[in-house]
């Protein structure tokens, strides 16, 4: 008998799993303002109340509570260590707030400081390469009045002087681009888990309920990512959309090479499973960019504000408004996370070049999260996520599944120790629409 | 290892792909680090390159005959993303037709090259000059 937590920022859900299949869920708003282990116990009553007392042989978690993990990543330049450094704060189940190149400027510190993170990637030059710009940033980071970890991931050449720079809150781990090109994101991915494990949860008021649980407490984007890594072994390459209060995270499962001729492949290497987190869209917090798009929802929006934690009643015209939200959120999120095609004129003929990954063959997009699992037309809203694979690779020709009963996260955690049981039950629990 | 970084590849819509591998080879053999960009290389990807593994010299190879119009502008470029100065070589056939190599190459040196090589020279020719010129 395995129970799963997940402290997610408005609500702490719990599911109770079986050798069969789950047995029970519950949920009770997060209450970590006091201690968090209220909202737990709640939920667990709850949880008690529908399935009789149980006896657990192990007890997960995962958390976004508090914000979740609240990362910058910084690197050298936009399309390469940058670029690998967020790649590789996504992968860690991160949000990622903003990504710098170059030197730092003043303002830039001034935004960090703003943003206010838990956790920020200093990249920047390959091993032997650049030097200079990871030590500015270095003394930047450094001079920003704020209790954040960095994790040095840049020229090895120069980490350890950017970690005496820093000073007590640094750790050194692998370049996250070793040579020109060559993505190794997983050290990185590595030491941002360590670090949320160790220090981070304590930060949070999470320490003394992590001593509940048998395993440390991880990122829930973290734990989905898993879940959705999970599924794909049985379905095949997917894409997996969650849209949430404040951001809209977009999981893919496939290796993305181009599928049509006359096509190249530029840029970093794509990792097969691969995560990206817009903190624009969202549909409480960070509505402006699904407003541009949908003008006459303004004053729908300015209501939203007053009251994030609003959950339109089923068929009312609020929740035709949410459902319009969300499908922007969805056409947005995965146009960014696509790749996309670039034509170029040789003595030859057209060509193209392709950055970023093709989704275009993509057969499964499962839907997750109360806005489009809710909406009652988690279709209509997934639809948004096809494009005509011309120029933006969006999926052309998918079915659309839905996480109904929000368990992503839940049998991600439990693939950690039942890999088996865990395919089983998510295989049963996505519904197609 | 000589501690100097070249960064090259052939540029534009070249997709001769032979004699870069043997030119990377030839300057590894001859101790620099070597970061070999492949074909169809873009301006703005050698600058990238250049810029993250702090690199030495920009060589640049093109042999299908469009050298020119893919290299005009790579120094200006060079200079506003802050490599300002460093060496860039270019080599291959750079030009369609039978031009006076003399010319083409004072063509390429106006663009800002540091030398420019016509069809038929060896490795040995540009390790030699390229060893001179960054002093090893």
């Amino acid at each position: 008998m395995t129970l799963a937590v997940d402290f997610g920022s408005t609500f702490t859900k719990v599911t109770a799993i079986s050798d069969t299949g789950i047995i029970g869920t519950a949920k009770a708003f997060t209450t970590i303002e006091t201690d968090i282990r209220e909202g737990l116990h709640t939920a667990l009553t709850e949880l008690n109340r529908q399935t009789g007392a149980l006896d657990y042989t192990h007890r997960l978690a995962a958390s976004s509570a508090g914000g979740g993990l609240k990362m910058v990543a910084v690197g050298l330049v936009p399309a390469l260590t940058a670029k690998a450094a967020s790649m590789a704060a996504c992968s860690a189940g991160a949000k990622v707030v903003k990504t710098y190149s170059y030197e730092l400027s003043d303002d830039e510190a001034g935004e960090i400081y703003d943003i206010n993170p838990d956790l920020i990637l200093l990249s920047g030059g390959t091993d032997g390469g650049n030097k200079d710009v990871i030590l500015h940033n270095a003394r930047v980071l450094g001079s920003i009045d704020r209790d954040f970890f960095v994790i040095i991931a840049g020229n090895k050449s120069a980490a350890s002087e950017a970690a005496k720079i820093i000073g007590g809150n640094a750790v050194i781990c692998k370049n996250v681009m070793p040579e020109f090109n060559t993505l190794d994101i997983m050290p990185a991915k590595d030491a941002i888990r360590a670090l949320f494990m160790e220090k981070i949860i304590e930060a949070k008021g999470l320490g003394e309920a992590a001593k509940i649980f048998s395993t440390p407490i991880i990122p829930t984007p973290l734990a989905v990512f898993e879940g959705a890594q999970l599924l794909a072994e049985s379905l095949g390459p997917l894409l997996a959309v969650d849209v949430g209060g404040a951001t809209t995270d977009v999981y893919s499962m496939c290796t993305g090479m181009p599928t049509l001729p006359n096509v190249t492949q530029k840029g970093l290497p794509e990792p097969f499973a691969k995560r990206t987190v817009e903190g624009d869209l969202g549909m409480r917090y960070s509505m402006d960019a699904l407003v541009d798009v949908a003008p006459e929802l303004q004053a729908y929006q300015g209501n939203c504000i007053a009251d994030p934690s609003f959950v339109p009643a089923p068929g009312s015209l609020e929740s035709e408004y949410d459902a319009k939200l969300c499908g922007i959120a969805v056409d947005i999120a995965v146009e960014r996370h696509s790749g996309h095609l670039e034509r170029v004129f040789t003595p030859f003929g057209e060509t193209y070049y392709q950055l970023g990954k093709d989704l275009s063959p993509i057969k499964y997009i499962i839907g997750i999260g109360g806005p489009i699992v809710y909406s009652g037309n988690p279709h209509g809203i997934l639809e948004n996520a096809i494009g005509d694979g011309q120029e933006i690779l969006k999926p052309k020709n998918p079915k659309f599944l839905i996480d109904k009963k929000y368990i992503f996260g839940a049998m991600g955690l439990l693939s950690r120790i039942n890999r088996e049981l865990a395919l089983r039950i998510i295989e049963n629990e996505c519904m197609e629409v | 290892m000589n501690g100097k970084t070249l960064v090259m590849g052939v540029i534009g819509a070249d997709v001769h792909a032979v004699g870069i591998k043997i030119l990377s080879h030839a300057f590894e053999e001859a101790g620099f680090n070597v970061v070999n960009l492949g074909v169809m290389v873009s301006q703005e990807e050698f600058i990238e390159a250049a810029i993250e593994t702090a690199a030495d010299a920009i060589v640049v190879s093109s042999l299908y005959g469009h050298g020119e119009m893919d290299c005009r502008g790579l120094r200006e470029k060079c200079d506003e993303a802050g490599l300002v100065g460093i060496p860039m070589y270019v080599g291959g056939n750079l030009v369609v037709g039978k031009r006076n190599f003399a010319e083409v190459e004072q063509t390429f040196l106006e663009m800002g090259f540091t030398r420019a090589y016509p069809p038929g020279t060896t490795p040995e020719k540009g390790i030699e000059d390229i060893s001179k010129d960054l002093g090893v």
